[in-house]
């Protein structure tokens, strides 16, 4: 595929807000989980949340699509000057060149489930004030950027459970390539609802304490909550040292809806078509930030796929003991965690994990490591075996 | 860019399948409403049948026959699934199971719950490893499942299959969002002009706020704009006359999906 330039970016998660905030959590191996004490759940288990959200509302005009994940989605437009250097290229370009291509896995669900404890007793219908389009529809998250941010071009939300945001910049890169238009948003949030608390526990895929990926002793995720936008221009914008996306691979698992292929079939097809679409060998990626969510099965998989591709050497790691797993918001934060490494260096050592499993075959970070990092490969598998790997890079 | 149709799948209601409902697009035989029927397809496994949701079980079935039109094999092409709904069905399950006391969740139900469910039946069905994604956007959904499988094809050069699907929800959300019907269609769209293909697409993404096209027919009109996926009948009915000229598809923002539709 032609490079592409990823000229801004912006980020929210428990870690706190901002990219410096995740720049300093990083490189302190910060974790952001905490005991679960979301809303009304009752689930022996620990969270990646944003407090912040709690008291927060969504600017006054856009009121109509308040809930959990529009107002995650606001706070990171405002992190880092990030809605600032989209209106600049909304000038630029003009609003109706400027698409958008936003994931979510869950959207304003928890609106529903909100409306859902408080209806008719006589005729069972929802609240007066709840609404569908604006809250619990997937497409919510796409109109409230759109309007949050001015644009006009052709848009969408991906919503494949936890590789949404990856899938995102597929779906870019395709748009711009082909003429569609000039530059995109991509990105997305995904906030924390009871239907994952509850449904993720009802699989015995929550771990009772904060998450351990590769740990020999890893037994489940911490689901957190998080978003994160990207600005994607074309290349011949880029100045050297800019960070571009080059790489894109996706596919499906054809196995099971919650369980990955357990020889990582698909993990491996989706990072050799993401190295192939880049034109790189395997030897040309510096660092590997892994899906790694610590149930048994999910790292288990990848291991064998990353060695079978990688071998031994190439360092990797998880960033969920950190961040938890944002879920549809993954593959966007961990995009920002490749970039960050390849702009600072920082190949974070994985956070909670205490020893790594024996099993495992590949380079696997138990701290963090500093050494140059030009290209970077990052992995998102979601339910339903939907894959995707990114691979970035720096501007000659 | 341009794609040319191989294979078309359709259920909705009246339109038993698109060899039944193209004459009826045609102008052939008169337009009956009745509810959509969906089978099970022997794709999935017997034990799988019952449990399936239906807006899977429907999304699949627009697929098959649009593959078995095309003359491709599935297992070899990539999918774009478009849904303004999703999983209505279980959605309200979980909901009222997490306002009860108990909250005691299916894990069957849970990972049935994702807006690319469809997909992840599809791809274990069809034995698929190629990529698939599952898009939303409100009313405009199968605009913009349309815009990214003709995207993927001028971007891959190899066939895609779209498949838009939409099933009414339960109270009470049906109340929040009332949809008219079952309604599904597929398209197998290939590169080239190869045996199998019927028509040409050429899509063009234009600024400005031209109305969408209609139906003139009554009461597809009404279907068209009572389920986001029927929003593909002015492109069915264009493929089932077999008429050349153009069909408008509109976002919800100023910008509009314009398809020049010829005979090949």
């Amino acid at each position: 595929m032609q490079p592409l330039l990823i000229s801004h970016i912006s980020v929210v998660n428990s870690l706190g807000s901002g990219v410096e905030a995740m720049r300093r959590a990083l490189r302190e191996k910060r974790s952001g989980l905490v005991p679960c004490d979301f809303e009304t759940a009752r689930v022996d288990t620990y969270v990646g949340a944003v407090p912040a959200l709690d008291d927060f509302r969504v600017k006054p005009d856009l009121l109509d699509y308040d809930c959990r994940n529009n107002r995650l989605a606001q706070l990171c437009l405002e992190q880092d000057g990030f809605a600032g250097k989209v209106a600049a290229a909304r000038e630029d370009y003009g609003a109706e060149r400027i698409g958008f291509y936003l994931g979510t896995s869950t959207s304003g669900l928890h609106a529903t489930e909100l409306a859902y404890r408080h209806r008719d007793p006589k005729t069972g219908a929802l609240p007066a004030g709840y609404r569908y389009a604006e809250t619990q529809n997937a497409y919510s998250l796409g109109e409230f950027v759109r309007r949050y941010l001015g644009l006009a071009g052709p848009g969408f939300v991906v919503s494949s459970a936890c590789s949404s945001t990856a899938k995102a910049f597929g779906n870019a890169a395709r748009m711009i390539t082909a003429g569609i238009c000039d530059a995109a948003v991509v990105g997305g949030a995904d906030s924390l609802c009871l239907m994952t608390l509850y449904g993720f526990h009802s699989l015995g895929l929550t771990s009772p304490g904060p998450c351990r990926p590769f740990d020999a002793d890893r037994d489940g995720i911490s689901i957190g909550e998080g978003a994160g936008f990207a600005l994607i221009e074309k290349a011949d914008r880029a100045q050297s040292g800019a960070i571009l996306l080059l790489g894109v691979g996706e596919s499906s698992d054809a196995y099971h809806m919650s369980t990955p292929h357990p020889e990582g079939l698909g993990a491996r097809l989706a990072m050799q078509q993401a190295l192939d679409s880049a034109g790189l060998k395997p030897s040309d990626i510096d660092y590997i930030n892994l899906h790694g969510t610590a149930t048994k099965t999910n790292d288990a998989s990848e291991d064998k796929a990353v060695f079978e591709i990688f071998g031994p050497e190439t360092p990797c790691s998880s960033t969920k003991g950190a961040t938890g797993h944002l879920l549809g918001a993954a593959g966007i934060t961990e995009a920002i965690v490749s970039i960050l490494a390849i702009e600072s260096g920082l190949m974070p050592g994985s956070a909670n994990t205490r020893s790594v499993d024996p099993a495992m075959k590949s380079n696997y970070l138990l701290e963090n490591r500093q050494a140059k990092v030009t290209c970077a490969l990052t992995n998102s598998f979601g339910f339903g075996g939907s894959n995707c790997s990114l691979v970035l890079g720096v501007a000659e | 860019m341009r794609v040319f149709v191989e294979g078309v799948g359709l259920l909705g209601p009246g339109l038993q399948g698109w060899e039944a409902a193209r004459r009826v697009l045609a102008g052939e035989e008169p337009f009956r409403s009745a509810s959509t029927v969906i089978g099970s397809s022997e794709l999935l496994p017997p034990a799988e049948r019952r449990r399936t949701p239906v807006p899977v079980k429907l999304a699949i079935a627009v697929g098959q026959e649009a593959f078995h039109g095309a003359g491709r094999d599935a297992a070899a092409t990539a999918t774009v699934f478009t849904s303004s709904s999703g999983e209505g069905e279980t959605l309200h399950q979980m909901c009222e199971t997490l306002a009860s006391a108990e909250r005691e969740v299916s894990p069957t139900r849970f990972h049935n719950s994702v807006h690319n469910a469809a997909a992840g039946y599809w791809s274990i069905a069809t034995r698929s490893r190629e990529a698939s994604t599952s898009l939303c956007a409100y009313d405009a959904s199968f605009t913009a499942g349309l815009l990214e499988a003709v995207t993927q094809v001028a971007s891959w050069g190899k066939p895609v299959a779209l498949i838009a699907y939409d099933q009414p929800y339960p109270e009470p959300l049906h109340s929040a969002r009332p949809l008219l019907g079952s309604f599904g269609v597929a398209l197998v769209l290939g590169p080239e002009p190869t045996r199998r293909a019927s028509a040409m697409f050429e899509l063009a993404v234009l600024p400005g706020d031209e109305k969408p096209s209609r139906m003139s027919d009554s009461r597809l009109e009404e279907l068209r704009c009572g389920v986001p996926a029927a929003r593909a009948l002015p492109l069915l009915e264009a493929l089932a006359r077999s008429t050349e000229g153009n069909v408008v598809l509109d976002f919800p923002t100023e910008t509009r999906l314009r398809i020049s539709v010829s005979r090949c």
